[in-house]
């Protein structure tokens, strides 16, 4: 088990339950009353750490090297998966997936970051972290969903998109901003969930849709905590700042009206449970394509582009304040 | 034969080198350090007379030199930032946002103008980066979207001239889904056949160029203009090596595919007039 900083408490009831099995194991001594206490003591404490999680927090549970990532929910979700390959331009860009697959009978489109599981696969996946490829290879098997009117079932988790120089010769910018502009008008339903990490630009690239859900220890945001402490405190000491000051939790974005739910998590973090996980996103997966199902293409997506439209906080002179969302 | 020798040889600084200029009467070129006067350099389009370098300019500059007469209307002036996330770094941003209205007279990091380009009407949607860097925050996103309306109602062509480090960090979340907002609403603006000119200049980075520069049907920048996505900063501290020279320049993007031409700025109005002439 790989336990975080602020679960060094728990660690320590861990390590004095493995030692107390030890003895247990030895013989003589009956010890299933201690292990008993220890572990209530231990599910008290996680509830009691889980139950007020910090800005910075809920983003080192989301970088958690035991998260599960796209594949590992497209794999348990849906009944078969076959995974489509490259851009059509230039390459496969091994840091996004995607290809048809089939719910519960129906076919969607399901696009993901995906990062790598050791330390081998990270740099096959680049981390997370799309070149130009992998936002049009997305494009790519979204224009085919259209075609074919399936939905699309986009997951987030990106430490953002690729800064590179071969990314902006190809047009890292141009990817995104394409993306953008023609996931407002694809005419099926788009559900997103934020699995993990949701940096920026390389977020929103395949994060533009009907409905954005994201789940309980990830966060949302303009910036990394880290690359904003940089910036705007001078110096990358300032993360948990950063981290606060920016709003990036579930929580926030769901107040400020620019997600539309939260998927609660197992105790501990997805990671403590993947199977039962992958359960509530499918579960709310469902759910919501079958709402967004019952709309004509039209009001699909006028309400989209509307959603979008109604998103900015800011006031009006005369001492008015309004709030458009 | 004197009682002194002088071991140096009188003033060695070149006038060129020579810091400190007056106020008001002179300009000091940033990249050739020639001096110029003001007067020169404003009638040389706000380019340096001796190296043609584009000064950056703000809003209120590019409207007098493309709109007919200088004259035209300014939109959607009820608008304001406010620091709804009590966002503090190293100062709030409320006062951030003080001081920049301060500073510069301008309420955001975008005007937008109606107005005449030889006769036909456009709508020029002008980003200032003296306000907090050109960021694109609320305000920003909202006006362009007010704007997008405006040329669907009536028909008219819009332009976004950009200026801009990108999103407005201050506003985190809101900030990126402006991104999300100004791309959707031009694509509302395409599907009505309504041409968009997206002109780009020194510089337009992150967020911006990740959304509405990058979409024009048409577009363009002026020579020499940083353009990206990542800053080149980041870039080095990420492949840790250097930078090719050249890069991330509006040649460097129009090599690549993705500017239609280069525009210098004192032929920058005729080239609109001749694009307005094709829709």
């Amino acid at each position: 088990m790989v336990f975080l900083d602020f679960e060094k408490p728990l660690e320590n009831l861990y390590n004095q339950l493995d030692k107390i099995k030890q003895v247990g194991e030895q013989g003589d001594i009956d010890v299933s009353e201690s292990i008993q206490e220890l572990e209530k003591k231990i599910s008290n404490l996680r509830k009691e750490i889980y139950s007020n999680l910090s800005g910075w927090q809920k983003v080192q549970l989301s970088r958690h090297p035991e998260r599960p990532y796209s594949l590992f929910y497209i794999r348990t979700i849906f009944k078969q998966f076959v995974e489509l390959h490259g851009d059509r331009c230039f390459k496969d860009d091994k840091a996004i997936v995607g290809g048809l697959a089939n719910l519960d009978g129906n076919t969607v489109v399901v696009i993901g970051h995906q990062k790598g599981v050791n330390t081998k696969m990270r740099q096959y996946r680049n981390f997370g972290m799309a070149n130009p490829e992998g936002y049009r290879k997305a494009l790519r098997l979204m224009k085919m969903a259209e075609r074919f009117n399936y939905p699309i079932v986009c997951l987030i988790d990106t430490p953002g998109a690729y800064p590179g120089i071969e990314a902006e010769e190809r047009g890292q910018a141009e990817a995104i901003a394409r993306n953008l502009f023609e996931m407002a008008q694809l005419t099926v339903p788009i559900v997103c969930t934020v699995i993990g990490e949701g940096a920026s630009g390389g977020a929103i690239g395949i994060g533009l849709g009907d409905r954005v859900y994201m789940m309980e220890n990830t966060w949302y945001s303009v910036i990394s905590p880290e690359s904003c402490s940089s910036i705007l405190w001078r110096s990358w000491d300032y993360k948990e700042q950063a981290a606060e000051a920016l709003k990036l939790t579930p929580e926030h974005m769901f107040d400020f009206g620019l997600i539309d739910g939260i998927l609660k998590e197992p105790l501990g973090g997805a990671h403590t449970a993947p199977e039962e996980m992958a359960k509530i996103l499918k579960r709310n997966i469902k759910k919501a394509i079958s709402e967004l199902s019952e709309l004509s293409p039209e009001d699909l997506v006028d309400a989209r582009i509307n959603k979008y439209r109604a998103m900015g906080n800011f006031a009006r002179k005369k001492t008015t304040v309004t709030q458009s969302k | 034969m004197g009682w002194f020798k002088r071991l140096k040889d009188g003033i060695i600084t070149s006038t060129k080198d020579k810091k400190e200029a007056p106020d008001g009467l002179w300009y000091k070129c940033e990249r050739c350090k020639e001096a110029s006067t003001q007067k020169e350099v404003k009638e040389n389009f706000h380019k340096c007379p001796k190296c043609n370098y584009h000064i950056r300019i703000g809003s209120h500059d590019y409207f007098e030199l493309l709109y007919d007469n200088g004259k035209f209307f300014e939109l959607f002036t009820d608008l304001l930032a406010e620091d709804f996330l009590e966002f503090t770094d190293l100062k709030p941003y409320d006062q951030r946002l003080e001081k920049a209205r301060e500073k510069t007279n301008l309420d955001d990091a975008i005007t937008v103008g109606i107005g005449k380009v030889a006769k036909k009407p456009l709508v020029i949607a002008a980003m200032d980066f003296t306000f907090i860097g050109g960021s694109m925050g609320s305000v920003v996103g909202e006006k362009i979207a007010l704007a997008i309306d405006y040329c669907i109602d009536n028909k008219t062509p819009f332009m976004i001239i950009s200026k801009s480090g990108g999103a407005r960090m201050m506003e985190s979340a809101f900030s990126l889904m402006q991104m999300a907002k100004t791309s959707a609403k031009l694509s509302q603006l395409a599907k009505k056949r309504i041409p968009y000119f997206s002109f780009l200049t020194d510089p337009t980075t992150g967020g911006v160029t990740a959304s509405f520069a990058m979409l024009g049907d048409i577009n363009f920048a002026e020579p020499e203009a940083l353009i990206g996505f990542a800053g080149p900063r980041v870039i080095k501290e990420t492949i840790k090596r250097d930078l090719p020279e050249g890069f991330q320049t509006s040649e460097f993007l129009m090599e690549h595919g993705f500017l239609d031409f280069i525009v210098d700025r004192q032929d920058l109005k005729a080239k609109i007039a001749e694009l307005l002439c094709f829709f």
